[in-house]
């Protein structure tokens, strides 16, 4: 469809189909899908009526997998193969856990975590499984629902990550969409999605404070909001801080007044229950029973009243405010220059956490969207933008990466070469040289944090540049691009430019997944449904075809003028090749059909894009004229 | 991207005069209206290459917004153009009484970060603010108006120093929060 949209804005080039986009978040404790159905985002229930599914996955030694409230209900049963929280997990090694004995699971230590920097594995009755692969049954689950539910198959999603989610974070989200089936149109970041639903239901102008605190991450997002563009001027947070610190204040609390100490993990998961429904309670009552029966036998019976609550969280809800502070600082603005604040995740019911955020800045936070959904509703607005389905009173986003990027130099230094809040997508390219006669490769360590040391900040990627043609020290001239997308993510790309000898290569930074795990769990996750992607792919191709035949044949319509006849022919030629490759049936000799009828168009596209570029820059001279 | 950029500088991008002084919501206004035109979101639903060829544009987009709203970097840009090397890294000459001032400077930062103080902080950011915007009020002269780019280029220098103080002071910040 490489030409299709390029049109004036509100005027549709082609006859307009609605496609089905669906925006998801992916949440530590609850996960939910969303869908603009006639205008309005709304959040997909499953066929009970249920809007969340608790993201919890717990495998079956027969292979089965339960997702969602059956895997909930019965947590405390099989503690070990039912994972509650994975995003805390996603992109991390087990060195950024922290207290695995904390934890009723079996952690692997695979040998490609030898690095040092791997994600780390569950060992379970149905095998070791990664972050990635558990987050993807969550996934797939709402994908099935949301395709029962809006009756077709799904373009694309738009998946939420925390604003503060660092790149291995964010990748690891992107790969379990892949694993699940999903083409994710955008990562966006939760406290943006909210920003969207908030902002565009309300018309609202200025600079606004999102707190998202929800079950396992806290993030804050400072946006200017001003005639239909959101403009994000600071992230900030936590990637280790929610709603799970609370439970597990109250958790500890409860081993101290029994005098308990080394529960087994059934127990563990059944009293780290129990301290999540006191949290619930707390938020609309004064006090809340704790009532257990260990499996030993011990009877629990405790009363937990929210003065003590509030005594113990104290110091949770003080590490939210400072990188509220940070982001303040980072956007140059005061706490007088925020108009509202809006209150994100479903921790923020906690009184204390209203109350310390209100005092915060002076003003009474905005609940009066559920901060459940807020996320999820965002999601799908700007999914159903991003499938192409709102041609008019669209509006644009601005987002920002959240934490430096960096290069390690001598003496185990930082170098930072992308900062912080820069708006994405952004790039910065930097040169460097050789310092021995006839070197021929540099290795290049890529980190992402805000401190000093290496040691410090988290370890993105570490590669080798290879065949730098011999020269004399200092002769060789290596531009290394960095790119991050609009996704957040990042790209390396390295070139010799000294001998004119240019060798690119492009570099994705690995979380320590090697290509031989993905594969296995691209494997896993297709051998039960393999004949059905076959066909899924053969639709899918045949679609794709058809709507690039039609965009081409439009776009040659309205500005063939721009080719030559024999770019035209080209192009022609590589059309009816594409009308033969459909006849074939073969998904594969489609797809490289319709690369090639792409890529003879690439040219053509520029063409029609500098026009329409032109035509919009003309348009604005003309006042600057007056202007001047 | 290559005839999108084709010997555009970041003023024509926008539409704006290449001058030091500015009008900024002018900047906004046109950097808004292009990122609409643009941005990877416009074309998330159109072909991988259509996505990269946005990527690369937006890209440039946001570097050139950069670069003209912040003061230092477009001085620095407007000496490029007049083909003036602002020599940060080679050029260490500095008047004596403004070295001595920026070591004071640094001094007073660290000893406010070890006592937590706040305060002095505040303090010491609002003095390096005033002072940032006296140098940037006469680069406005001294690139606009006289056009002597080698002064200017040294006023480009003594804000490079004033930025390494800003940073500073906000790390001075973090630390003090933690």
């Amino acid at each position: 469809m490489a030409l299709l949209q390029i049109s004036e804005p509100g005027l549709s080039t082609a006859p307009h189909q609605h496609r089905l986009a669906v925006g998801i978040d992916l949440g530590t404790t609850n996960s939910l899908v969303a869908s603009v159905r006639n205008g309005i985002s709304v959040v997909l229930n499953d066929e009970h009526g249920r809007a969340m599914l608790p993201s919890v996955v717990r495998y079956f030694a027969d292979g089965e997998v339960a997702v969602g409230e059956a895997a909930q209900a019965l947590q405390s049963e099989d503690p070990a193969n039912t994972i509650v929280s994975v995003k805390r997990f996603m992109g991390r090694g087990l060195s950024d856990v922290g207290d695995i004995s904390q934890l009723p699971y079996r952690f692997a230590q695979e040998e490609s975590q030898s690095s040092g920097h791997g994600m780390v594995q569950l060992r379970t009755v149905a095998g070791i499984k990664s972050p990635v692969e558990i987050s993807a049954e969550i996934l797939k689950v709402l994908r099935t629902r949301a395709e029962a539910s809006l009756g077709g198959e799904l373009v694309g999603a738009v998946i939420t990550v925390p604003a503060y989610f660092d790149d291995a974070q964010r990748q690891a989200t992107k790969d379990a969409a892949k694993l699940a089936g999903l083409n994710v149109l955008r990562l966006l970041n939760e406290p943006t999605a909210a920003a969207i639903a908030y902002g565009l239901d309300n018309a609202s102008e200025g600079v606004y404070a999102v707190y998202d605190l929800g079950g396992g991450t806290f993030d804050i997002s400072i946006l200017r909001l001003s005639r239909g563009v959101f403009e994000v001027l600071a992230a900030n947070g936590d990637s280790a801080l929610g709603g799970d610190d609370f439970d597990q204040r109250i958790y500890c609390w409860i081993l101290e007044k029994n005098q308990l100490s080394a529960l087994n993990p059934k127990d563990t998961r059944l009293l780290l229950t129990m301290a999540r429904t006191a949290k619930e309670q707390l938020t609309e009552h004064d006090e809340a029973h704790i009532t257990a029966v260990l499996s030993g036998g011990e009877g629990i019976d405790n009363v937990l009243t929210q003065n003590e609550f509030e005594s113990m969280s104290k110091n949770l809800i003080q590490r939210t405010l400072q990188p509220l502070k940070r982001a303040l600082r980072d956007a140059k603005l005061s706490i007088n220059d925020v108009k509202g604040v809006v209150m994100v995740g479903g921790a923020t019911r906690m009184p204390q956490v209203q109350q310390a955020v209100g005092e915060f800045f002076g003003q009474t936070p905005l609940t009066n969207l559920d901060p459940d959904k807020v996320v999820a509703l965002g999601a799908a607005i700007q999914a159903n933008l991003l499938a192409g389905n709102q041609s008019r009173d669209d509006w644009l986003l601005l987002d920002v990466i959240p934490l430096s990027l960096g290069l390690e130099t001598m003496g185990g230094l930082v170098e930072k070469i992308i900062p912080r809040n820069s708006t994405i997508p952004t790039a910065r390219a930097q040169e460097f040289t050789t310092y021995k006669d006839g070197q021929t490769a540099m290795s290049l360590h890529v980190v992402q944090g805000e401190r000093e040391l290496v040691a410090d900040c988290r370890s993105l990627a570490k590669f080798e540049l290879r065949g730098i043609p011999p020269m004399v020290a200092g002769a060789a001239r290596i531009r290394v691009t960095f790119q991050v997308d609009a996704d957040g993510l990042l790209s390396v790309m390295a070139r010799e430019m000294g001998s004119g000898i240019e060798a690119a290569i492009e570099v994705k930074p690995s979380y320590g997944l090697s290509d031989a795990e993905i594969t296995r769990m691209l494997q896993d996750s297709t051998q039960h449904a393999k004949d059905d992607m076959q066909a899924r792919a053969l639709r899918e191709q045949e679609t794709e075809a058809s709507q690039l035949i039609d965009a081409v044949q439009h776009a040659l319509m309205q500005d063939g003028e721009l080719l030559e006849v024999s770019q035209r022919a080209h192009i022609e030629s590589q059309m009816n090749a594409l009308r033969d490759a459909l006849q074939s049936l073969d998904h594969m000799v489609i797809k490289r059909a319709i690369v090639a009828l792409n890529e003879s168009t690439v040219s053509f596209a520029q063409s029609r894009m500098d026009k329409s570029v032109k035509r919009a820059l003309a348009g604005k001279n003309i006042s600057e004229l007056e202007i001047k | 991207m290559h005839s999108f950029d084709a010997a555009k500088t970041h003023f024509q991008r926008f539409g704006l005069a290449p001058s030091f002084r500015l009008d900024t919501a002018k900047l906004e206004q046109s950097f808004r209206g292009l990122q609409a035109e643009v941005h990877p979101d416009k074309s998330a639903h159109l072909a991988d290459s259509e996505q990269r060829l946005a990527m690369q544009r937006s890209t440039l987009v946001n570097e050139a917004y950069q670069t003209l709203k912040s003061p230092i970097k477009r001085a620095r840009y407007l000496l490029l153009l007049q083909g003036v090397d602002t020599q940060e890294e080679t050029n260490t000459a500095m008047p004596v009484d403004f070295l001595m001032a920026q070591m004071e400077w640094r001094e007073a930062v660290v000893e406010a970060e070890r006592l937590r103080d706040v305060a002095a902080l505040d303090q010491l950011e609002s003095c390096m603010k005033q002072d940032t915007r006296e140098l940037e009020a006469h680069l406005a002269v001294k690139i606009d108006d006289e056009r002597d780019y080698e002064a200017a280029a040294q006023l480009v220098r003594k804000l490079r120093f004033m930025e390494k103080l800003a940073e500073e002071i906000s790390s001075a910040y973090d630390e003090i929060d933690n």
